[in-house]
């Protein structure tokens, strides 16, 4: 082994001479050129994971999809569906199905009594059944397309080959459904808003007041240690437990207020958006008065200072002073502390969020399910239309993420202070 | 407003020395904001009791039924709730395991990109590197689920070791992609460590002829050594705390296994999944999530505070 080319700090006692040297020097720059390189990679192999979960993301949500129907309507009325009269598309009805079914949606809501728009919804339904016999992925829909083609005729003959994004108007606006072209997360997106509103309402208010103790009222006690202490170690508490929490106390013991009964509402139990709304704020509180304390301690001391010397009082000087000025921080920690909301999944998941609702929201007593916990649910469903699905919800939450940091990001550049 | 403050001047000028109270009135208005201001503050003391409280209730109840003791809870490797078997190792090796791989992952890729921003990049660089990591520490984690589910496992894992030896749940896709999800958190508490280092040592290692790897590698990372310390033990907490990832990718029941290509459920994995159907209060397994979550407190909580004991301990000081 050559000392030369192994020279390091800790060999003791040598020291290259002539040639040696500039030998020396070189392997030592190679070694450089090549940690370099390794450095940096880390950052390349962090840009893949993110390129790469982007693709699949997207992979996953568009591409050619075949579409089948048991009749064709053109079959059913020389005129396309929608002009005909409501009584045509009620005898439609009755010469395409059982006489039993007919029955039963005329006692479920007599056809005399329904609209031109349910009776054509039955008609598409039960009479055409347009259902996706195979689904294929962007990629392959780009690259493969005689091959696609080739394979659908082969093995369903009726079947019209689309192209289909899976993210489109309906599926923003519709619940949801056991069938995944057919599904929505309508009813998951007011969820996740009546869940936030809830969280925001209590939390921001709380927060900021926690900030203020924090930096302007405490003096150096013990209990102001421990409280210090014990918000920064909440805020490292893995999300699962507050969801713990939040079953044993809101959905359990408070039970009677979060199903509503005490308020008079009958056909609940306690897993409501109520107390979803509640666990999540507690979990978001520690987040939201650490940013706070952030945003007011970057306000100068100079300007409490001169507020005292004014003769005003110290709530004079946090309401007048220093909450103005520490406003747009503490707005750029809302919006942090909100995304982080949004994205929470496990919980929400303890507490029990319904799988299966197909219902809308409207009052904080009514079962609820999310964004995130419709995508927990159909990704871990077998069956790839159940992965677009999916993919299209991601696209939803991560897109309201990015059009929330955005917001914090511009706030933060629009009201930033020098001082 | 002018004659208001003549008015003043005139009433003060008015009152005789002597009677004027330079001492402040008190102002119960004041006292009421402080006393909100400060239950506002305390209200977290009372999120940490009731956790305390309501794990140790339960998990009291748990301990105290009659198909369970404690040499079994921790002695066994066997979680059958149905069969009445109750032994947390077969959860524990699980995100044990999950973790490490996550750390094997993160601890590297996570110190190279912080060296680098911070030892190498020209401030134009690091303004295109770093968002990059800031949208990979935003991501949801549900999101990380789905990716190691649809992406990791299939493509990655399948397509390099053949279907036969990889299942479709196992803990390395799991692990793998909490790397991904943690590498972030380690790089930004690392660089945060290594460029709080003051320039002076940079320069005195310049001085005596080092060059940039011999100065980032031998002075500037050894005098950061507590916060990137730190930064790994975080991550770990991070990593047994992470639910959703493990949820999706880990696999759906408990076993004891060190094979990493295997399927096996984790405890945070474990109470999702229980708690997530409807289940009786009364049953026993009902009341077993709450002694795993309370092992997870405690292993979290103990990884937290001997981050910041690390800190405190092993921190170089520079004026």
């Amino acid at each position: 082994m050559s000392t030369t080319t192994n020279f390091d700090g800790r060999s003791t006692g040598y020291l290259p001479e002539g040639a040696d040297i500039n030998r020396n020097i070189a392997t030592r720059r190679l070694r450089g050129k090549i940690w370099q390189t390794l450095f940096f990679s880390s950052l390349v192999i962090g840009s893949l994971a993110l390129a790469t979960l982007l693709y699949t993301i997207i992979d996953d949500s568009f591409g050619y999809i075949a579409v089948q129907t048991k009749i064709d309507p053109e079959e059913l009325s020389d005129r396309p569906l929608e002009e005909l009269s409501k009584e045509e598309l009620i005898e439609i009805l009755r010469a395409n199905i059982s006489a039993g079914l007919f029955r039963r949606f005329d006692r479920d809501e007599p056809f005399s009594e329904r609209s031109k728009e349910s009776v054509l919804q039955l008609v598409e339904e039960r009479v055409i059944g347009r259902e996706v016999a195979a689904a294929f992925k962007l990629t392959e829909s780009l690259l493969e397309r005689e091959r696609i083609e080739a394979t659908v005729r082969e093995r369903f003959p009726r079947a019209e080959l689309e192209f289909h994004s899976w993210i489109n108007r309906e599926f923003l606006t519709r619940p949801m459904s056991s069938v995944p072209f057919l599904a929505g997360v309508g009813n998951a997106i007011l969820g996740s808003l009546w869940v936030i509103a809830i969280t925001m309402l209590l939390v921001v208010p709380i927060g900021i007041l926690g900030g203020v103790y924090l930096e302007e009222y405490a003096s150096d006690t013990w209990y102001y240690r421990l409280i210090e202490t014990n918000i920064n170690n909440l805020a490292g508490v893995p999300s699962i437990i507050y969801g713990i929490l939040g079953l044993a106390i809101f959905v359990r013991a408070l039970e009677p207020i979060t199903s509503g009964a005490a308020f008079g509402v009958t056909d609940s139990n306690g897993r409501t958006i109520l107390s979803a709304g509640l666990t999540m704020a507690l979990l978001v509180l520690p987040l939201m008065i650490i940013n706070a304390r952030e945003a007011i301690r970057a306000v100068p001391q100079s300007i409490r200072q001169a507020s005292y010397g004014l003769g005003a009082t110290r709530w004079q000087t946090v309401w007048h002073h220093v909450l103005p000025n520490a406003l747009p921080g503490i707005l750029t920690g809302t919006i942090l502390s909100l995304s982080r909301a949004f994205g929470e999944t496990a919980p929400l998941i303890v507490i029990g969020a319904s799988t299966f609702i197909v219902s809308y929201p409207d009052s904080v007593f009514d079962k609820f399910t999310v964004i995130p916990i419709q995508i927990y649910n159909w990704t871990s469903q077998p069956g790839s239309q159940f992965r677009s699905i999916a993919a299209a919800a991601i696209i939803v939450l991560l897109v309201t993420l990015l059009l929330l940091n955005a917001t914090a990001i511009l706030l933060r550049n629009r009201f930033k202070r020098r001082y | 407003m002018e004659q208001e403050a003549r008015v003043g001047i005139e009433r003060s000028a008015a009152i005789p020395p002597g009677v004027i109270n330079l001492r402040g009135r008190r102002r119960f208005g004041e006292r009421i904001v402080e006393a909100i201001v400060f239950i506002c503050g305390a209200i977290s003391i009372f999120t940490t009791t009731a956790i305390v409280i309501v794990l140790f209730q339960e998990a009291w109840l748990f301990f105290g039924s009659p198909e369970v003791d404690l040499t079994e809870f921790f002695g066994t490797t066997t979680w059958q709730p149905e069969t009445g078997r109750f032994g947390i190792w077969s959860l524990m090796t699980s995100t044990l395991m999950t973790s490490i791989i996550a750390l094997l992952v993160a601890v590297p890729l996570g110190l190279g990109a912080a060296i680098y921003l911070s030892e190498y990049a020209s401030p134009t660089v690091r303004g295109y590197l770093k968002p990059i990591l800031e949208v990979l520490a935003g991501v949801p984690t549900v999101v990380y689920g789905y990716f190691a589910l649809t992406f990791v496992t299939p493509v990655i894992l399948q397509g390099l070791l053949g279907r036969e030896t990889v299942e479709i749940y196992n803990m390395l896709s799991a692990g793998l992609t909490m790397g991904i999800m943690i590498l972030p958190l380690v790089a930004s508490m690392s660089e945060d460590a290594l460029s709080a280092v003051p320039r002076s040592l940079r320069e005195g290692s310049y001085g005596l002829g080092a060059t940039r790897l011999e100065t980032s590698v031998r002075a500037v990372v050894p005098a950061a050594l507590s916060g990137i310390l730190a930064a790994v033990i975080v991550a770990m907490s991070r990593a047994v705390g992470e639910t959703m990832i493990v949820a999706l990718a880990a696999g759906a029941g408990p076993r004891f296994t060190f094979n990493p290509l295997q399927a096996a459920e984790t405890m945070t994995g474990h109470i999702a999944r229980i708690s997530g159907g409807d289940i009786s209060y009364a049953s026993i397994q009902y009341t077993s999530i709450f002694a795993i979550a309370l092992v997870l407190l405690f292993v979290t909580l103990l990884l937290n505070l001997l981050s910041g004991w690390v800190v405190r301990r092993f921190r170089e000081v520079y004026e």
